[in-house]
């Protein structure tokens, strides 16, 4: 049992360590961010556009990618080692490019025309164009494939109508993958088909939503009359949620943090050193060494967990199922850490940003959490999935699963 | 990056768990819950036999000279059968103390008995309820003779051999503290079987009334001692109790794909797959956890302490949740004595309180990052 790289893995971390010290600057500090934040204002856009370019042109953006596509054809393995290395230098975020690049791309990758692949891969692994997501609607966020969006074949064009929400970055995309019904008389999964489509397109508006955060990361998008050419739908008519699923698998395998905005238990340790509280400082109560052991073992046990993963991916074996506990174990910490290092703070941790201690980091984190809990699937679904396909127990029962779409209670 | 056991481990691990499933069937768990016997002896003398007792026992004093790595993967097959028999007491604690502080005669002359199983040993601590500190200590060790009562002692009436911590100076503190091996067969020793919660897993009180003991260790390293002896049985506990947590997953799931109600698998209800979504987060925590402690027992690393730490309190959460939803999801049967679920109930307490409760643990862990912050 050990932690070393094997000889191709030392020799690629060399490689990449080399190539960053020549391009970037070393991190001084972390610092905490929003956890729910996509992007931040336009000029920390063009720097993170820069930045992705030149990782791109080194094949460092998607290390797994064919090589004619930008990447290395690399392993997994050598994808977390660049990521390792990347997170001790200070470069700009990836974050706008992270859905694209995650999700939208290898589902054009998997279905689209050779022409579609050769249009818009690279510009997407560059930076120069971004994407976004679009299958959550009003009457369906955790039921995906209720969802009403209606996309109508006229000659080699569909017309879609209807309303997406919760599209993170739809406000600075450029393009957007998007799930919509096609016949509302089939079973509700079997009447979607998968398209693509620029965001420029006449008859979309995107609408930006006010977060409880008070930031705005996501949108309503709303489509009327919005033409799609036949030759943007990925995959067969009808054949949408086998798409989907594709798109949703590959969310799955990132690995590795990023979650929690940068606030663990460290952090909860510096503020614990600096309080005092009724009885001396706070890091010397009991009650507060109590809660910051619990959260460290659940911190450390994530942290293993992801030794777990890479040594399977060190491999070249698929990880396991414990890969799939972080998001529900991370959201909930970042919550109750966070409300529990601003009860800490006493009344001053009622106060926000600067006017809070440490920055307001604690508060960032206790309102962006809620929203980690939900986003990317909330944790019932991901009980769901554990429950289903790790332990192997019944599927729910479902109500909608047989009858045509347009006869199911509530749909129109 | 190769955070896992080798595959000469796995093998083992194969290998002992079919070993026990053959070996240690639920009735030979009941048979010592339900008897007078403190362990089965059937059962610890296969095992002696297949060597496990002598795993991390160095060859030069009769064991098997494998590691600690090997004790895990054992550990954790014993715990998935809640084994009757004093493993921990006797490898975890009473020969690992001997490793740390014996001197080579004493090594000598203690350890092979030990890993060829005729003998069992163990480690007694505790005189009185609440917390083990160096102040509560008051058994003395004084011209080679312990007096004082020990309670309660895990194995204490099986146990040919015991680690005592004893005061021996004058000092009221840890300084004043050493450690005695006595033989628990000699004179002024008299014990009392005790009951207890699990009692597949015998304790007794011990009274010493000028019983002879030798010294372990040097003087004022008692306590110090101890803790490194305590770390060290943590990480090998913590496999034990995921073994255990991982058997309670188990049962449940199978219960809620068998068991029907409201015309369908109990499993298929959202209360039931979450509870038990949620058991499954807390073992693999838990063995994350405990695989760390693994690396860091067998390499003798710096953070050994806070590795140890981290594993005993993860697995004791894991073992205790899913023990009890283990037992919630069976509904009234349960509840009853004929089924399983309460041998896990009862296991997963002892074991929770077998090496101080977790109130101490999560203090000492915070200790250690207070230490490593402060390097």
């Amino acid at each position: 049992m050990d932690f070393e790289d094997t000889a191709e893995e030392a020799a690629f971390r060399a490689e990449v360590r080399a190539w960053l010290e020549a391009n970037a600057k070393p991190r001084r500090h972390r610092e905490a961010s929003d956890a729910m934040a996509v992007d931040e204002d336009r000029g920390s856009m063009a720097a993170a556009k820069a930045w992705q370019a030149k990782k791109a042109q080194r094949g460092f953006a998607r290390v797994t990618w064919p090589k004619e596509l930008g990447g290395l054809a690399g392993s997994a393995m050598q994808q977390v080692i660049y990521n390792q290395e990347e997170g001790k230098f200070d470069t700009a975020s990836g974050a706008p490019f992270a859905i694209g690049l995650g999700m939208c791309i290898p589902t054009l990758m998997a279905y689209g025309s050779k022409d579609s692949i050769e249009r818009h891969v690279k510009p997407a692994l560059r930076g120069d164009e971004i994407w976004c997501q679009l299958f959550s609607e009003p009457a369906g966020g955790s039921d995906v494939a209720g969802l009403r969006m209606r996309a109508e074949k006229h000659g080699e064009e569909w017309i879609v109508n209807g309303q997406k929400i919760w599209t993170s970055g739809a406000h600075f995309s450029d393009y957007g993958l998007l799930l919509a019904r096609t016949d509302a008389q089939a079973q509700k999964h079997k009447g979607l088909t998968m398209f693509y489509l620029s965001m420029k397109s006449p008859g979309v508006e995107v609408r930006p939503i006010r977060q409880a955060s008070g930031a705005a990361n996501f949108n309503e998008v709303f489509f009327t009359d919005v033409r799609i050419p036949d030759a943007q739908r990925l995959g067969p008519v009808g054949e949408g949620w086998k798409v989907a699923l594709t798109t949703l698998m590959h969310e799955r395998l990132a690995v590795g943090g990023g979650l929690g905005g940068g606030l663990d238990v460290k952090e909860l340790l510096s503020l614990a050193r600096a309080l005092e509280l009724e009885d001396g400082p706070a890091i010397k109560n009991a009650g507060v060494r109590e809660r910051i052991a619990d959260w460290y073992v659940r911190s450390a046990g994530l942290k293993y967990t992801t030794y777990r993963t890479m040594t399977a991916l060190s491999r070249g074996q698929q990880p396991g199922p414990e890969a799939s506990i972080a998001k529900i174990v991370v959201a909930s910490k970042l919550q109750d850490l966070s409300a529990f290092a601003m009860e800490l703070e006493g009344e001053a941790g009622a106060l926000k940003g600067e006017d809070a201690p440490m920055h307001g980091a604690f508060q960032m984190g206790w309102m962006s959490a809620p929203g980690l809990r939900i986003a990317g699937g909330t944790d019932e679904i991901l009980r769901n999935i554990i429950a289903e396909r790790v332990l192997g127990l019944p599927p729910d029962i479902r109500v909608d699963k047989e009858l045509p779409f347009n006869e199911l209670p509530g749909a129109r | 990056m190769n955070f896992d056991f080798s595959d000469d481990q796995k093998m083992l691990r194969d290998q002992a768990r079919r070993f026990l499933g053959e070996r240690c069937p639920v009735k030979a768990v009941r048979g010592v819950l339900e008897g007078a016997h403190g362990h089965d002896a059937a059962l610890w003398k296969a095992i002696a036999e297949m060597g496990w007792t002598g795993t991390a026992i160095p060859e030069a004093y009769g064991g098997l000279g494998l590691g600690h790595l090997e004790l895990c993967v054992i550990a954790e097959e014993l715990g998935r059968v809640l084994a009757p028999v004093p493993f921990a007491s006797t490898v975890y604690l009473f020969a690992e103390a001997i490793l740390a502080a014996g001197s080579e005669e004493q090594k000598q002359r203690l350890l092979p008995r030990i890993a060829s199983g005729e003998r069992i040993g163990t480690f007694a601590r505790a005189e009185r309820p609440g917390a083990v500190t160096p102040k509560s200590i008051r058994t003395g060790f004084k011209g080679g003779k312990l007096t004082g009562t020990k309670t309660p002692v895990a194995d204490g009436m099986d146990a040919r051999h015991a680690v005592i911590l004893a005061r021996a100076g004058e000092d009221g503190g840890e300084r004043g503290l050493a450690l005695a091996v006595v033989d628990l067969d000699g004179a002024g020793v008299k014990r009392r079987a005790l009951d207890s919660i699990d009692p597949s897993r015998k304790h007794a009180e011990i009274v010493f009334d000028g019983a002879a003991a030798e010294c372990l260790g040097t003087g004022g390293e008692a306590w110090s001692l101890t803790s490194l002896v305590l770390d060290r049985a943590a990480v090998l506990m913590a496999f034990e109790q995921v073994g255990g947590a991982d058997r309670c997953l188990a049962m449940a799931k199978d219960y809620a794909l068998a068991r029907f109600a409201f015309g369908r698998q109990i499993g298929s209800f959202q209360a039931i797959k979450h509870k038990l979504a949620d058991i499954y987060i807390g073992n693999e925590l838990a063995r994350s956890n405990a695989y760390y402690g693994a690396w860091a027992l067998s390499t003798g690393a710096r953070d050994l302490a806070l590795a140890a730490a981290a594993a005993r309190i993860c697995a004791t959460q894991a073992f205790d949740f899913a023990a009890k939803e283990n037992m919630q999801t069976h509904g009234g049967v349960g509840f009853t004595w004929e089924y399983d679920c309460h041998l896990f109930y009862k296991r997963s307490r002892h074991l929770a309180l077998a090496l101080g409760p977790q109130r101490v643990w999560k203090d000492k862990l915070v200790n250690e990052l207070e230490l490593s912050n402060a390097a």
